[in-house]
């Protein structure tokens, strides 16, 4: 069991998601940085899926009352464990009584917990993952609060184990997010395609897991911003009337009215997910064989990440 | 509606032929979104397979509609809130557009937006408006809206640009079911005219789990 004495500023019980329940309006969620949730929990021998926690901007305080091994990946929050230093992409072993803190993220936005075993939650369409704006699964379908108990899978203790450095990511340089243009690429003019592959856009605070809002050059329409509803996938780059890029994530709404003018690459939602507010990022398109083949690249990427501490 | 019953054709050929690689679909009202693996199956292969099943959707039957039956409170001004100036803008009666719109049977052309958010058509042509010049902030859910041709009833509190002509207690969408959504795509919608203390009751038992939708 797992108590928890300060909830940070949003953390949420997330699984690798529900798909399969977008026809009726419900997004897959799941941790916006898969890369960095999927080495945690290698890092305290669960399988990829298993329940862990998305810690945002400002990480949560935590009490063991029994023995078990966590990990923390993704943003750089400071981890402590009774006080003391101890590393992030590595396996921790806490006893009894331990607190471990994650602090405000130096860089990137999300930190993620793992916890050998995993978080046992009522499995809700198939998923542990928490959707918040539909108050669907995860505790309660809300984020962590002060005294919340987070039971844990039984589960044998872990090797000692850290991430390779190559698995993890230099989240304080703005980073290239690779797109792949379309499906509404024609309705915009082709000095509002140059702006938006040319130029920077910078994070805007109002950004959350359902959608990144990006603040850059104006990219202009060729006939109006407005399409007859189609689906949203995941990296869909919305521009409505403003000109200002939203790149939809992972609690996306299902449809939507706008113009699409590129998705990003599931292997840079994780990237785009660690860009903070004010920081900035810029888009490259490739075509969809390039994408195809990056997409491969990082799933084999992720096979073997770990090695002996 | 011809293209949107070929929509929902193909999707039903995509789920029933269990296509390689195919993760899920979203269809909407022109087009089906189809997301895949492409470590599974590449994009040429699917799209291939997907013209081939679209060829076949043109003659596809789908299994009969579900009819829904939705109760829906006009009456109260504080339900249908936009009743009475809609009637005025169509130079109506207010009980004679709840009675129009109560009158028709609608078809569910896809869900989306927001979780159990059905999108709907089969308006009657008199009772048709533009949507409303400043869109409201919050829009409880349950609240029947129409805005051009199309009839729409909010699953989740939202903002929203529809005149709302009243309110089931019925929860289209309830994350604490085990079912959570109300309806699909497809399906038929009737709605039954209840006046608010039917309404008030069913929202009781709605909320005490104990009311079961009449579905056909």
């Amino acid at each position: 069991m797992i108590r928890v004495l300060e909830p940070g500023a949003q953390t949420t019980v997330q699984d690798l998601g529900r798909p399969g329940h977008l026809r009726y309006g419900i997004p897959p969620s799941g941790p916006i940085d898969r890369t960095a949730f999927v080495v945690a929990n290698r890092l305290v021998g669960n399988a990829d899926d298993a329940a862990g926690l998305e810690c945002t901007v400002m990480g949560p305080r935590l009490e063991a009352d029994a023995p078990c091994a966590i990990a923390v990946t993704g943003a750089e929050m400071p981890v402590t464990v009774n006080g003391g230093q101890a590393s992030a992409w590595q396996t921790l072993i806490l006893k009894p009584g331990n607190v471990v803190k994650l602090g405000p993220a130096r860089a990137g936005v999300r930190a993620y917990v793992a916890f050998s075993g995993g978080i046992d939650l009522p499995l809700v369409l198939g998923s542990r993952a928490t959707y918040l704006r539909g108050r669907l699964g995860g505790l309660g379908g809300r984020a962590l609060r002060k005294d919340d108990r987070l039971t844990l899978f039984p589960a044998p203790l872990p090797p000692i184990r850290r991430a390779s450095a190559a698995a993890i990511a230099d989240l304080t340089v703005p980073p290239e997010i690779r797109v792949v243009l379309g499906p509404q690429a024609d309705r915009f003019t082709e000095d509002g395609i140059a702006a938006f592959l040319g130029g920077e856009y910078e994070m805007l605070p109002q950004s959350d897991r359902m959608g990144a809002r990006l603040k850059g050059p104006r990219i202009e329409h060729a006939r109006g911003h407005d399409i007859i509803s189609d689906g949203i996938a995941l990296g869909s780059i919305q521009v409505p009337g403003d000109g200002q890029p939203i790149a939809l994530l992972v609690d996306r709404q299902s449809t939507g009215g706008y113009t699409k003018i590129a998705t990003i690459g599931s292997f840079d939602i994780g990237r785009l997910g660690q860009v903070k507010p004010g920081q900035r990022l810029r888009f490259r398109a490739i075509d969809l064989a390039e994408a195809h083949r990056l997409l491969r690249h990082w799933h084999a990427s992720q096979m073997d990440v770990l090695e002996e501490a | 509606m011809a293209v949107n019953t070929r929509v929902r054709a193909l999707e039903f050929l995509v789920q029933h032929k269990a296509v390689a690689g195919v993760i899920e679909t979203v269809p909407t009202f022109r087009s089906l979104l189809v997301f895949y693996d492409p470590l599974v199956v590449g994009y040429d292969a699917l799209c291939a397979a997907l013209a081939e099943l679209a060829a076949q959707a043109e003659h596809v039957s789908l299994p009969p509609p579900r009819i829904v039956e939705l109760p829906c409170c006009y009456e109260d001004p504080e339900l249908g809130i936009d009743l009475v100036p809609a009637a005025e803008r169509l130079g109506l009666p207010p009980v004679e557009l709840a009675r129009l719109h109560a009158g028709a049977e609608y078809l569910v052309y896809f869900i989306g937006f927001t979780p159990g958010l059905p999108y709907m058509s089969g308006m009657p042509e008199r009772i048709m408006l533009p949507r409303l010049e400043t869109p409201r902030t919050k829009v409880p859910p349950g609240s029947v809206g129409i805005g051009g041709i199309q009839c729409c009833i909010y699953s989740v509190e939202s903002p929203g640009g529809y005149w709302i002509l009243g309110r089931t207690p019925l929860r289209l969408y309830d994350p604490e079911a085990p079912e959570p959504i109300l309806l699909q795509p497809g399906d038929r919608v009737r709605f039954r005219a209840i006046d608010r203390r039917e309404y008030d009751t069913i929202a009781a038992a709605v909320v005490a789990h104990t009311f079961t939708p009449v579905i056909a």
